[in-house]
């Protein structure tokens, strides 16, 4: 057993009374790959942070937990300790001067230099470059990882995979790092890129420096790493080593937790055949979300979930049907072509969004709570105003009795109707975005992110209200979630979408590996899989990460008995 | 009283102690305290509808209009083709008003177009239209084919810098009416009554401008007006609602035009005098501070900042000179000290704007 060179013990961190790490230990041992896993918001970001000494860790009351490097605590408070004790991270952005070489880049700010007549007299700072031994650093850097790209190459047009190489390269280049951080680094890479980085790291391990990978990607984890930890809800669910286990199980640990909201209601749901909305190669340009070509069909009386992680391209769906963010595609709604990148088209053809971004796109912070139920119907349909000739005034009376009505069927806590928005809890505000949608009375109600920023038991009256609408008001309801708990808990179906595109289709019901792996979305072929079984560290996970693709591919859904018989 | 002042905003709050010491002193050295309100009451009145102007261009996101000019020199327009014209007294001022809302209609429409060009740097532009166009305007007051002997120079062609109001029987005509006076010593010497002292409310330009503030307020609770205020507090809700925030910010910045262009036709019958060439140059900045004193800032502003505001700035402009005069005998104090709150007050509203004034 070679030697631990970083261990981390019972780290727990609260930001402000919420809890994001509960006494997670994890320990990385000299040239291993060390896969770390877990859904937004798992935690794994913050474990991080607390390795590097952020400051957001420092300036919201620290940790508590031991860190130890090579046997020894350290209490690391800035990332510059960090380095100093042999720690480095390659960025998922990537933090290059394009104008400069790649040598001048790896090197920057840790220069080569020779003194010469006029640094002897104005100080350091006027030494001399030694591009000669700086390329030489560069070059050896690059062959460790066997990188042929010339070193005195201009960082500016090279491709993404070598601007990643550069950065690595960087880090290697600093003495003595003992442990390197890789943040999710195929993310903006291509298949045969993500293979040479995959061949990269493994090279690194092999001369003794100690990987953590972090990563969406099962197959990747599967096929590099040693051992993997996995985090769900700030808690260690467990430390396996990589050949004990298999894709399917990682993505059922990653998922599976326990449904805070029980699954209640369904059978009372009206839902017709008709074709109530229908999305054909709908392509939206959200940054961050952005959505490449995307299908879907949403029946008169259903709520059709829409899940998947963050930046997949799940949130671009509905801004882009409401024309937020520039989209392309054909929508068609209620039998007539709906109008893209027209919010009005959008909210005159019957079609009501209650937006993720709930203080920047949904709410009038600063304006009171009848302003904002009433706005968007005000200024779309004319009601609540009252005419005076050409001049259309708001009928306060109108607009305070339909927001008190409101208040009272949402249950909204509030002290009056005029009271301003900005002052309410998330939950409330939540539930004013809702009245606001209501109140333009749509055909269907597009609902992102719900829940976000809202403590549990808003939660449960806000998904509550959703089923509610659904079965007493047969509303039709697309509802976006990166939690899959409350997905399952009202959807009659979940669509998973992955790199903008959609992934597959499940029940409710279906098992937690189910929705781990499709929203992983195996990228790996099966064509590929077969060719690289050899570099796969487990062939029955091969075996199951193709059945699986195969499974999510063709759309079939397995029996939800919770166990693997359908993919196996 | 931290939070008193915080409430009430920092400049409001200097500016109004300000005030105070000053009549505390002007009263102390016996100066005229009525003669000095009347005095500031008469400005009140001149610069309202300026500062006014200020509000629909601030409630639709484009931050305060600093190119005011462009509204000033429309209204000078429209006064001087109404001279040409000869039109005099109360005729001059109801077509030359007319004649400003059709061409500040224009300018505003062209103007509104290039602040939607340039989002995000609104205030920088505008300041430098507002420039340009005085220059512009310059070349123009210099080259129109203008005859009327009561406006051009004693020499060669071109308009004269300042016309005088009286020639046209247009000086104070909207403040004379309804005006009255109170405390003041009454004299009757051949059937001509004169009073001294006391103060005079100048009670048709005050109207005026209460009236002006009154419709803007009205505007706002208007479908177009909530419109343009919900497109300048949260432009991206306003657009997710179905909104063509660039239309609304184009109806302000015309309706911001037009009160300008109505304004300087008010304030130049109450001077005396049509200012033409660079004087607009100078009208912006007063009546952004004019309104940030009252406690607008850079991203909200009502009517009821219009009023505080132009009460404490003119008040103190008014009422400062005389007591200086006293205290400091031949300095221009007064001038630096206005220069410094206008100035400093500005300067204060945009080191309070958050991520660009939007």
């Amino acid at each position: 057993m070679s030697e631990i060179i970083l261990s981390m013990q019972h780290i727990s961190k609260e930001f402000s009374g919420n809890q994001v790490l509960k006494n997670v230990s994890m320990d990385i041992r000299a040239g291993e790959i060390h896969a770390l896993i877990g859904e937004n918001g798992a935690g794994k970001s913050t474990l991080m942070n607390i390795l590097f000494g952020m400051p957001v860790i420092h300036t919201t009351g620290g940790f508590t937990g031991r860190v130890e490097v090579g046997g020894q605590e350290v209490h690391i408070l800035t990332p510059h300790e960090a380095m100093a004790h042999g720690i480095g991270m390659v960025h998922q952005e990537f933090m290059l001067i394009p104008g400069f070489t790649i040598t001048e880049n790896i090197k920057l700010n840790r220069e080569i230099t020779i003194p010469t007549v006029v640094s002897k007299v104005f100080g350091k700072s006027l030494e001399k470059l030694d591009i000669r031994q700086m390329n030489k650093d560069a070059r050896k850097a690059l062959d460790t990882m066997d990188i042929g790209i010339e070193e005195y190459t201009m960082v500016a047009g090279l491709p993404v995979g070598h601007m990643q190489f550069v950065e690595i390269a960087r880090e290697i280049d600093k003495t003595g790092v003992r442990l390197l951080v890789f943040d999710e680094p195929t993310a903006v890479l291509t298949e045969g890129e993500t293979q040479n980085l995959l061949a990269a790291i493994r090279r690194l391990a092999a001369q003794g420096i100690g990987i953590v990978f972090i990563s969406h990607r099962l197959d990747e984890i599967i096929q590099v790493s040693d051992r993997v930890t996995i985090l769900r809800d700030g808690e260690l669910v467990v430390t396996k080593d990589t050949k004990d286990t298999s894709a399917v199980e990682i993505a059922q640990l990653m998922v599976g937790r326990a449904l805070t909201i029980e699954r209640s209601g369904g059978a009372e749901r009206h839902i017709s055949d008709e074709i109530f909305l229908d999305i054909k190669n709908l392509r939206v340009k959200m940054p961050g979300e952005e959505v490449k070509g995307m299908d879907l069909q949403v029946k008169k009386g259903e709520i059709v979930g829409i899940g998947g992680l963050a930046g997949q391209g799940k949130l671009g769906i509905p801004n882009g049907i409401m024309g937020i963010y520039p989209a392309a595609g054909q929508v068609s709604f209620d039998g007539k072509p709906l109008e893209l990148n027209n919010p009005r088209a959008a909210i005159r053809s019957g079609l009501a969004f209650v937006s993720e971004d709930r203080k920047g796109t949904g709410l009038l912070l600063d304006s009171s709570i009848d302003l904002n139920i009433v706005f968007t119907a005000m200024q779309n349909e004319d009601a609540f105003l009252y005419k005076l000739g050409l001049v259309k005034f708001r009928n306060q009376k109108q607009i305070r009795a339909h927001a008190e009505k409101m208040i009272h069927d949402l249950d909204i806590r509030c002290t009056s109707s005029s009271q301003l928005v900005g002052s309410l809890s998330g939950g409330n505000q939540q539930k004013i975005c809702v009245a606001k949608a209501l109140t333009q009375h749509p055909k269907l109600l597009l609902v992102s992110e719900p829940t976000r920023g809202i403590d549990i038991g808003a939660k449960k009256l806000i998904l509550d209200l959703l089923l509610n609408l659904s079965e007493e008001h047969g509303m039709t309801i697309v509802m976006t979630s990166s939690e899959l708990a409350e997905l399952r808990s009202i959807c009659d179906r979940i669509v998973i979408v992955c790199e903008g595109k959609v992934a597959g289709e499940l029940l409710p019901t279906a098992s937690d590996a189910e929705f781990g792996l499709m929203m992983s979305g195996s990228r790996l072929s099966q064509h590929q899989l077969e060719g690289q079984t050899g570099a796969m560290p487990d062939d029955r996970a091969a075996r199951e990460m193709t059945a699986a693709f195969q499974a999510a591919a063709a759309g079939i859904l397995t029996p939800p008995d919770g166990s693997m018989g359908g993919v196996n | 009283m931290g939070a008193f002042i915080k409430r009430m905003g920092v400049p409001t709050f200097i500016v109004a102690a300000f005030l105070i010491i000053v009549l505390v002193s002007a009263f102390v050295l016996g100066l005229s305290v009525p003669v000095l309100i009347s005095d500031a009451l008469r400005r009140v009145g001149m610069n309202g509808l300026l500062v006014l102007a200020m509000v629909p261009a601030i409630k639709s996101g484009t931050g305060p209009n600093f190119a005011l000019p462009i509204g000033i020199v429309g209204g000078l327009f429209a006064l001087v083709c109404c001279m040409e014209l000869n039109i005099v007294g109360f005729q001059l001022l109801l077509y030359s008003s007319l004649l400003t809302i059709v061409i500040c209609v224009l300018m505003g429409w062209v103007y509104g177009k290039l602040l939607n060009a340039v989002k995000g740097a609104e205030m920088t532009i505008a300041t430098y239209t507002g420039f340009s166009i005085v220059a512009l305007f310059a070349i123009l007051w210099l080259t129109v084919p203008f005859t009327n002997k009561k406006m051009g120079w004693m020499l060669g062609s071109g308009l004269r810098e300042t016309i005088q109001m009286d020639a046209f029987h247009a000086d104070e005509i909207i403040s004379k009416i309804g005006m009255f006076n109170i405390g003041g010593a009454r004299e009757v010497v051949d059937d001509v009554t004169t009073i001294t002292g006391g103060v005079t409310i100048p009670t048709g330009i005050l109207l005026l401008f209460l009236l002006g503030c009154l419709l803007v307020s009205l505007f706002f609770k208007t479908k177009t007006g909530i419109a343009i205020y919900a497109g300048g507090v949260n432009p991206r809700f306003a657009q997710a609602s179905g909104l063509d925030t660039n239309r609304y910010r184009i109806i302000a910045n015309i309706i911001s035009t037009v009160l300008a262009g109505l304004g300087i036709i008010v304030y130049s019958q109450g001077w005396g005098y049509a200012q033409l060439y660079s004087a607009p140059l100078n009208m912006a900045f007063p009546a952004v501070a004019g309104v940030l004193i009252g406690g607008a800032t850079a991203s909200r502003a009502t009517c009821v900042h219009v009023v505080i505001g132009v009460c404490l700035f003119q008040g103190l402009l008014t009422s400062a000179m005389p007591v200086s005069n006293v205290l400091f005998p031949g300095t221009d104090l007064p001038e630096i000290m206005r220069m410094i709150i206008q100035n400093g007050v500005i300067l204060y509203a945009l080191t309070q704007v958050k991520g660009g004034g939007r």
